[in-house]
């Protein structure tokens, strides 16, 4: 069979054995849409008070629900990617499964990038259609309660597609180390992933007095937003195309250094699979 | 053809040899019984031959260098490690999905034929079967394989008598056809010897007998020895003596039949009393 339907059935096994891909974005967007309907049901709104705000202002009242709810979605993936990539090369090799997987004709290449795309583009992907159609579903919610003409769900979709995007770039080098702890950890591949930096960060501020490293993740975690959207985007709903700098996303260094450091893991976890002796 | 050739390979892992210079030699059409007591390296050569492992020396296998060519080598080789490798949350529909998907020789309907005459069920998680039934699940796939080279590395461990034997028959009835090659290793000896063609003792890595059942049965002899025959007997030059039941059984490298019958009498021994003979211990 070509690398391509391996790859494919690669990917599909990901999501047997794993269906918290699609299932807490899921739960997640389910437990939003109800509370939001509890919150509506509650406040019934005013439209008084909403007439009188100036367009600008409306605007953002009316997103902000919407792109609160999208957020979450978005973060809960974020959350399934963290346990996901550090279960991944891991479970194989606890249960011993690895044996069997390896007596396929599917390269160790094709089993790692299968799991890669999983973090990189798969929850993302999923993440952003769950968070899409919970929104459409809040439209008859909000009717009611929110004057829906000064909501541009077009627009919003634009930006949240950018979002997700520069977000999984961005975080590729989270995943990619998580990926490599997974292939490398003898056992709890967690306590391996926050052990050494907790120590590391530890020893920066006793030593140096600095806090560099924790900076670096703080940045690394956050600053996708402040590298792909102009400043202002930061603590309210985007809802002006204005606010997407992509042109300054790409061109900074940051992410670079970032997917160079998620080559480099992705290369060390496809050869420890490969090297490590089974038993 | 020979699809197996080794010459002096070698693995350590730190201080200890696994391989202390092993040379194997499999051809087409046999089953080869791998014999040997834990650590004596039976699991490292295998893992070797399937590519898992890397290890030093000449090793081809289907012509290939299995660690070099692993992945291509993988379409022609099946092998199962021991039970209970397939992971728990696996369903069996997803397990014929997989295996047709990425596996150009694997016949589907063959394996749905093999489970037919089984209570699993298609949508059972693995997890949920008992320890046969996931060595028939496995079976069923590395049956309808068509694949040149099959290894299996205790593949009865844990299972009960019922499913041992089942699963030597299935293996011999359903699936070898004289073309095929089979390399198994297992701790019950006695379950192999009427399934095996040739048969090969490894010990502290290294290869101390590799022979045709054939040819093991023409120059092996075991005799039980009548007491008054016994200095006699032992005249012969037997490898090795036992007392059994107050009688005493010596066992003889190629011996003249003829003056082994006027001692007593004649029988061809049994594996595991010819592996004790030749590697020592209990």
């Amino acid at each position: 069979m070509s690398p391509l339907s391996n790859f494919y059935w690669s990917l599909r096994r990901e999501l047997w054995e794993h269906r918290s891909i699609t299932l807490v974005p899921t739960a997640v967007a389910a437990v939003a849409l109800v509370s939001f309907l509890v919150h509506v049901v509650r406040n019934p709104g005013n439209p008084a008070v909403m007439a009188a705000m100036t367009p600008a202002k409306r605007a953002f009242a009316v997103a902000m629900p919407f792109s609160m709810v999208a957020s979450v979605v978005l973060l809960s993936s974020f959350i399934v990617g963290i346990f996901y990539a550090l279960d991944a090369l891991h479970a194989e090799r606890r249960d011993r499964s690895v044996l069997f997987w390896k007596s396929m004709p599917v390269s160790d290449t094709v089993t790692v990038l299968a799991k890669v795309m999983v973090t990189f583009a798969l929850l993302p992907a999923i993440a952003f259609i769950v968070a899409l159609a919970t929104q459409i579903l809040m439209l008859p919610i909000a009717h009611s309660s929110l004057p829906l003409g000064d909501l541009n769900l077009g627009r919003m979709t634009v930006v949240m597609i950018y979002g997700v995007a520069i977000h999984a770039l961005w975080y590729a080098p989270i995943y990619a180390y998580l990926l490599l702890v997974s292939a490398w950890a003898p056992r709890a591949p967690l306590l391996w992933t926050i052990l050494p930096f907790l120590a590391l960060a530890a020893a920066e501020k006793i030593a140096l007095g600095s806090a560099f490293l924790l900076a670096v993740l703080r940045y690394r975690v956050l600053g996708a937003m402040s590298e792909g959207f102009t400043p202002n985007a930061l603590h309210s709903p985007i809802t002006q195309l204005s606010q997407l700098e992509p042109a300054r996303f790409f061109a900074g260094p940051n992410l670079w250094l970032g997917l160079a450091f998620a080559a480099a893991c992705i290369y060390g976890a496809i050869r420890l699979r490969r090297h490590r002796d089974p038993s | 053809m020979a699809i197996i050739e080794a010459r002096a390979l070698r693995k350590s892992f730190g201080t200890t040899a696994a391989l202390d210079g092993v040379d194997l030699r499999v051809e087409e059409g046999r089953i080869l019984g791998l014999i040997g007591p834990n650590g004596a390296g039976k699991t490292t050569l295998l893992n070797s031959i399937l590519g898992l492992t890397e290890c030093e020396g000449e090793l081809g296998v289907l012509g290939r260098d299995p660690w070099r060519e692993r992945d291509a080598l993988m379409r022609d080789v099946c092998f199962i490690a021991d039970v209970a490798v397939l992971p728990r949350w696996l369903r069996v529909r997803q397990a014929l999905d997989y295996v047709a998907g990425v596996h150009p020789r694997f016949d589907r309907a063959k394996a749905e034929r093999f489970l037919a005459r089984t209570d699993i069920k298609r949508d059972s998680k693995v997890g949920k079967l008992s320890k046969g039934m996931v060595t028939q699940l496995h079976l069923a796939l590395v049956m309808a394989i068509d694949a040149k080279l099959l290894v299996l590395d205790e593949p009865t461990l844990g299972l009960d008598i019922l499913f041992r034997k089942q699963f030597y028959d299935s293996l011999l009835h359903d699936y070898f056809d004289g073309n095929r090659t089979i390399v198994v290793t297992t701790h019950q000896v006695e379950e192999i010897q009427d399934v095996v063609t040739d048969v090969a003792f490894i010990h502290r890595g290294r290869i101390v007998l590799d022979t045709s059942m054939d040819e093991l049965a023409s120059r092996y002899t075991e005799v039980v020895v009548r007491p008054e025959d016994l200095q006699a007997a032992r005249a012969l030059s037997p490898i090795r003596e036992r007392t059994l039941l107050g009688r005493s059984i010596l066992l003889f490298d190629r011996a003249d039949r003829d003056a082994l019958a006027a001692v007593g009498e004649v029988r061809a021994p049994s594996i595991a009393d010819l592996f004790v003979a030749l590697v020592g211990g209990a």
